[in-house]
């Protein structure tokens, strides 16, 4: 009785969770990051790249992005199946998305490995 | 049959059988404004829309912002040249719009997250939420902007 109220396959639920927590991840990230940046007051390229440079940051940064993505996924693809009618172009432009993500997932792996 | 349909969407006063078998229903005539110029969205909607657009503007700019932090990880010369790149007026009001958006998507979604919590999910609370929303993200977003400048 109860499953069939929640749906098939939970997705609502799902995307729910998903947008939360990635939303918490996010926020520590970013109150973090933008902390540090108002202190720092002369912030030049060695700060910046040892900053970076740390296994901890590269681990959090990464989190970051993940959640990000996650994120960008449910929002955009809310937006999509609210304004976007058309079975095809919806379609389209979901799979776009996807990509969009996936390469912006690859180049941040890449920007990181080479610090 | 047909009118029957639609009852979920009208304020119905009764409902009654006479005598003789017939349906009575009793609608309350609902005041009609559809004058575009004189509507107004309630507060909260306006703050929930513009929770999308910014979300959309952000998710738009992804691609910029991981150029730069290519651009300011990769080499000193890279970095100098990101920082005076940034610098320039056009530059800084495009950092100021992409944290505009962010700030204000910030605060718009901690007020979600209260809302999960049941904190400002009623009526009256979440109008006031949603001017709270509105007066933070105004602060904030000027303080960026003295940030940056």
């Amino acid at each position: 009785m109860v499953k069939s109220v929640l749906g098939v396959n939970h997705q609502g639920l799902t995307d729910w969770l998903v947008q939360r927590v990635s939303a918490i991840v996010m926020t520590v990230y970013s109150l973090g990051l933008i902390s540090y940046l108002v202190m720092t007051q002369d912030i030049d390229y060695t700060r910046w790249h040892a900053l970076f440079s740390h296994g901890w940051m590269k681990l959090a940064t990464i989190l970051f992005i993940v959640s990000l993505l996650f994120h960008a996924w449910v929002g955009m693809w809310t937006v999509f199946t609210d304004y976007i009618k058309p079975f095809v172009l919806r379609f389209i432009l979901q799979v776009l998305l996807f990509l969009s993500l996936v390469s912006f997932f690859f180049a941040s792996l890449m920007i990181l490995w080479g610090v | 049959m047909r009118s029957l349909l639609c009852l979920p969407c009208l304020d119905i006063i009764s409902i009654f059988e006479t005598v003789k078998g017939n349906i009575v229903v009793v609608i309350k005539q609902r005041p009609k404004n559809l004058n575009l110029l004189t509507i107004r969205f309630p507060v909260p909607a306006i703050v929930s829309i513009l929770h999308r657009i910014s979300g959309v503007i952000l998710y738009l700019l992804i691609p910029l912002i991981l150029w730069a932090l290519s651009l300011s990880l990769s080499s000193p010369d890279d970095f100098d040249t990101l920082h005076q790149f940034l610098s320039s007026p056009l530059m800084k009001l495009l950092m100021w719009g992409f944290l505009s958006a962010f700030i204000y998507h910030f605060f718009a979604g901690i007020r979600h997250l209260l809302m999960d919590i049941h904190i400002g999910d009623e009526l009256k609370s979440g109008r006031l939420s949603a001017q709270i929303t509105i007066v933070l993200s105004a602060v904030f977003i000027l303080l960026a902007g003295i940030w940056l400048w």
